[in-house]
Order: structure tokens, then sequence, then C-alpha cells
């Protein structure tokens, strides 16, 4: 018998199964079906089961792996002190968690704020501020605010450790359920976000999976054990790190285009490379960053919004003379977001579209350079990560997977001398994830690191461009 | 009572070597020193003051444009709660410094809100004072 694996993504949309063989690192197969997380989650899952086993007969599996972001995925709030320091190192904790962060508070809460969290309703509140040793009194303002406030969410506190004890007693004598952790910013423009990310993930898997109706799916499978996007960011770091046995591909970039979001994820330290200096916040090793209005179905008209039919024409290489057209089908994409592209130009459509929103979410996760001028000259202020001498893009999601034109969409990442201050890879190589597997080599790489690296390296295939 | 906390940094240029320095000394006098870096805003200042909750701000100029660059620091510091934070500024402030009345100089500097002013040839021994006397001051 194979020592085979199924790996199980209950996406918002779609659940994807895909069965792999441990033993040889090969696909078995895969498959999807809509995801059915209101009536009952075991519907979607079966019936793409059945299409799994109709193309590989019955499998007996040794494992049964799964990641979701069904329902809404992971709902964050994060709260600090300083816009730029400890709430902006929250936000990057919530992000590297794969979580959704709905908002960010600064400074102290006050009714109305307090008023927009309580609508929000989220699954988990990242609480933090002031360093170790520093502010107290913000921590403790927003402990006594939140407990004050109807929600249920549990609280995790990653702030001052001097004002923590004081902060999670107000919190628990009034019944929140509260997780005390490192801070995420203990020293000044120190980030700490790993103990932060450990504990959003552990209140993940006892008590989101249950409230997302995924808790029927538990007699199935061995494990829900993460949110989708951190199984993406698993395999990311997974690829450019390697293991003891086999070789990583160094710093890479990973994009993962959806309907209703484009993910981006850096695995690279981002130092200048060139003549500058480095100001704000350091950001994480692996970064992860979000863009909720780019996703190439939901957020179709956005999109066009933005850029303009002439410039997303002339991403497609097509004339104005498709405009109507091009306005028709990005119209029904919005609102029917199962919308495949009917003939080659409606293809066109979809390549110039995500040409356009894989460009732009790049340019917000890399880094930028700033000229200042001083009385010394000319200075460059780098802000961010400049992954410029990046050399790994893969490209994820269905666009590359099923799509026609992957190759030419995933050129969006790469640098551009026209905008020479945006710090974007120069001279990559550039990968597509064809079987779309990656969450697949997240979550094996829980457990089987070298053999999830094999299976990533044989199927994420290079693009010769 | 813990150490008494500075944030310290170089305030737009980059000559950090005296800094460095009066930062070792600061040390091993028993204060908790937070060096923040050079090419430095008056916001990378007032933000660091905030998060930490330190008890001054230790601002070194050497480009000779402080007048420029460090006005509107003490106004920042009211906005964002920091009204009676102590500042501090040092260096080589304007130009032609030495050609010049440092009284006049330490005026300019005081009226713009630094508690105290002072030129590249203090000792560092002398902040220290100043520092252990001002902070028992204002912890009053």
């Amino acid at each position: 018998m194979i020592n085979s694996v199924l790996t199980i993504d209950f996406g918002s949309t779609y659940t994807k199964v895909v069965a792999v063989n441990l033993d040889n690192g090969e696909v078995i197969g895969t498959s999807q079906a809509g995801t059915t997380v209101e009536d009952n989650i075991m519907i979607g899952l079966d019936k793409a089961l059945k299409e799994l086993y109709r193309l590989t007969g019955k499998i007996k599996f040794n494992r049964k792996l799964a990641c979701s972001s069904a329902a809404g995925g992971l709902r964050m709030v994060a709260v600090g002190f300083v816009k730029e320091l400890t709430s902006e190192a929250a936000n990057r904790a919530a992000l590297g968690a794969g979580a959704r962060v709905v908002d960010v508070f600064s400074y102290g809460l006050d009714d109305q704020e307090l008023e927009e969290i309580v609508d929000i309703d989220p699954d988990i509140i990242l609480l933090a501020g002031g360093t170790d040793g520093g502010n107290k009194a913000i921590l403790i303002h927003n402990a006594e605010k939140l407990s004050q406030s109807p929600l249920k969410s549990p609280i995790i506190l990653a702030g001052n450790k001097k004002a923590a004890k004081q902060a999670s007693d107000i919190l628990r004598d009034r019944d929140k359920e509260v997780i005390v952790t490192e801070n995420v910013m203990p020293q000044f423009n120190e980030l700490n976000v790993g103990p932060a990310r450990k504990a959003i993930r552990e209140i993940f898997m006892r008590r989101i999976v249950l409230a997302k109706g995924l808790d029927k799916a538990h007699s199935f499978v061995d494990n829900i054990l993460m949110p989708t996007p951190m199984a993406i960011l698993s395999a990311a770091e997974l690829l450019a790190k390697g293991t003891e046995d086999e070789e990583g591909m160094g710093e890479l970039l990973v994009v993962d285009v959806g309907g209703a979001t484009i993910d981006v994820h850096s695995v690279a330290e981002g130092n200048p490379t060139g003549n500058s200096v480095f100001k704000g916040l350091p950001e994480p090793y692996l970064k992860r960053t979000v863009e909720g209005d780019l996703g190439i179905r939901y957020n179709s008209l956005n999109i066009l919004d933005r850029v303009g039919e002439k410039g997303i024409l002339d991403k497609a290489g097509l004339s104005p003379d498709h405009s109507s057209d091009l306005k028709s089908y990005l119209e029904r994409a919005t609102k029917m977001t199962n919308t495949l592209p009917a003939d080659g130009l409606e293809a066109k459509f979809d390549l110039g579209m995500s040409l356009a929103a894989v460009k732009i979410a790049t340019e917000r996760h890399a880094g930028t350079i700033e000229m200042l001028y001083t009385p010394d000259g000319p200075v460059n202020i780098q802000v961010g990560k400049d992954l410029t001498e990046v050399k790994t893009v893969i490209g994820t999601g269905g666009i590359f997977a099923f799509g026609t034109y992957g190759d030419m969409i995933l050129k969006g990442v790469l640098y551009d001398s026209q905008e020479p201050f945006c710090l974007k890879p120069k001279a990559p190589k550039l990968y597509l994830d064809r079987r779309y597997i990656l969450f697949t080599v997240g979550l094996l790489s829980e457990f089987f690191p070298d053999q999830s690296l094999k299976i990533a390296k044989r199927y994420i295939i290079e693009r010769n461009l | 009572m813990g150490k008494k906390k500075l944030i310290t940094g170089i305030l737009l240029d980059i000559h950090n070597l005296g800094l460095r320095v009066l930062e070792a000394v600061l040390t091993n006098a028993g204060f908790d020193v937070i060096y923040i870096g050079a090419r430095l805003f008056q916001e990378d200042f007032i933000r660091a003051a905030q998060e930490t909750d330190a008890d001054a701000i230790l601002v070194s100029s050497s480009n000779g444009h402080a007048g420029i660059d460090a006005e509107g620091m003490r106004e920042k510091c009211q906005e964002a709660g920091l009204e009676n934070i102590l500042m501090y500024i040092g260096g080589n402030l304007v130009i032609s410094q030495q050609c010049r009345d440092w009284s006049e100089i330490e005026d300019v500097f005081k009226n713009m809100g630094f508690n105290r002013v002072y030129p590249t040839s203090v000792k560092p021994q002398d902040i220290v004072n100043d520092l252990k006397k001002d902070l028992e001051v204002v912890s009053d």
C-alpha cells in the first residue's frame, strides 16, 4: 500500500483536494468543488472527493490534512499604540498568521472605535502597545475599554510585559478570554511576531474551526491545521530555506492571485542593496500583504476604475474597440465570481486585468526608495524591503493553474525602470504553480518537510520567458 | 524605580561618532539609552519616546542646519502628549558656530523649547550631571 496523504483546502469559493504519494513524491490527483460551509462542509468535500476518485480510483489515505479560508477566513482586528510602531507590528503579526486584518487601531480606543470593533465582531483581537518597560497606560486603557464591550472575541495580549498582568486581569474580571504572549515589539524597532503568530494559530485550531462550521469535517480529517494563507506562507518559507537534506531556492516572492484578494508573500531580508539608508519599522523576513481590493473577480470593477479601460486593454494587447466587451465581462465577473472566460477574447481580458492587479499588489508589497535632499547632499531613504535581488518568483492561484496567460501575468512583479523607486525584483526566474498545490506543500511541511520540498520542486515549474 | 530612559539619535545628518561615545558614558552613568539611529526626522524621536515611555529626548545635529531641522519639535511633542518631556540638543548646530556668540545660539534653541543646548566642546560628564539634576526635578 502506498504512503498517501490527502490535503484539503476549504477555500472561500472552492474546496480543493490534492492526493500525494509520499513514497515517490508524485501528485496522484487533484479535484475541486464548491465550498458548502453554510449547510454542511462535508457536502462540498464529498463532491470533490467523488471527482478525485473518479480520476484516480479509491485511495486509502494514511493522513488527511486541511487548511481553511472558508466563511470569511480568519478575521482579526489589531490594536496598538503608535501607528507606525506597535500598531504596525501587531498588523504584521496578524497578517503573518494568515489572518484577514479587518482594521487596525492606534492610540487609546475611544467609544466610537470600540463600537466599530463590536460591529466588526472579529474572530480574534490582537492587543499590543508599549515596548517592554515602556508605556503601560495605553495597554491598560485599551484593556479597560475592551472589557466594557459585549465582544466575545478571544484577545491575544502582546504588549508591554510590565502592563500585561494588569491588563489581562482587567479583561478576565469581565469574563473575556485572554491569551498573554510576548510583545510584538519588545524593544524599540525590534519586531517579534513569532509568538503572536503561534498564539493566533492555536486559537484558530481550537476555536475558530468550530465557529466556522468546519467542525463537521473533524471526523474525516486528522486536523484542520491552519488558515490557508498560513499554508501558503509555510510553503514559501520551506521553498526558500530548504531542509537539512534538501536545498532551498533562496529568497523568493510568491504571488497568490485569487478572486477576492491578491496575497503577496516575500521570504527575504530585504536589506538595502544600493547606497541607501533604511528607515522605519523593520519588516519581517516572512512578510505577507493582502490586497483586498484587487481580487480578480470580486474586485474586477475596482481594478477597472483604478487602471482604466485603456490600461487593461493595453496590457492585454487589445485595441480600444473592445472597451464595451471588456466592461460587460468585468461586470459579469464581479456578480458571478466563479466566471471563467468563454473564449480567447475573455481570456485576454483576464490577462490585462490580472497583470494590472499583480503589478499594483507587488508595488504595495515591495519597499520604496525616496530621495531626501539634505545639507550634505541627496540621500536615498529606503522604506520597506529591497526585493531587487530576489531571484525566484512563484505565481499561484487559479489564473496560473488553469489560465492561458500565466507567464505574462507573472511579469507584473518585475522591476520597472519607469518607476525606479519601487524595489521590485529585477531579474528573477519565474515559476508557476501549475497544479495549484502550494497549499499542499505548506500542509505537508508540518510533518514531511523533505518530501514536501521535493514535491514542490517537481511541480512548481520554471517558465523560460 | 527603574533607570531613566533616554532617546538619542542624529537629526537628519549622519555624524554619529560623538553621540555613540556619549551613549557609552550615559549608560555607564546608569541611564537606559535607546539609540534610534541617524538620518532621523523629528517624528522618529517622538514616536520612540511615546512607545518606550522615555524620560528625555537627546537630539544630536552636526550639519549646521538644526535651526531649521529642529523647529517645531516641542510643539509636536505637545501634540503627542509629551508636553513635559525633557529635550536636549547638541552638536554643530549652526554654520560657523565657533565664530558666533554661543549665548545667542543657545537662546534660539531654548526659545524653540529645548531645555538645554550644548556645543561640540561639551564634556559628556556635564551632560550626565545636567540630566541627573533635571530628571530629579521633573520626577518631582
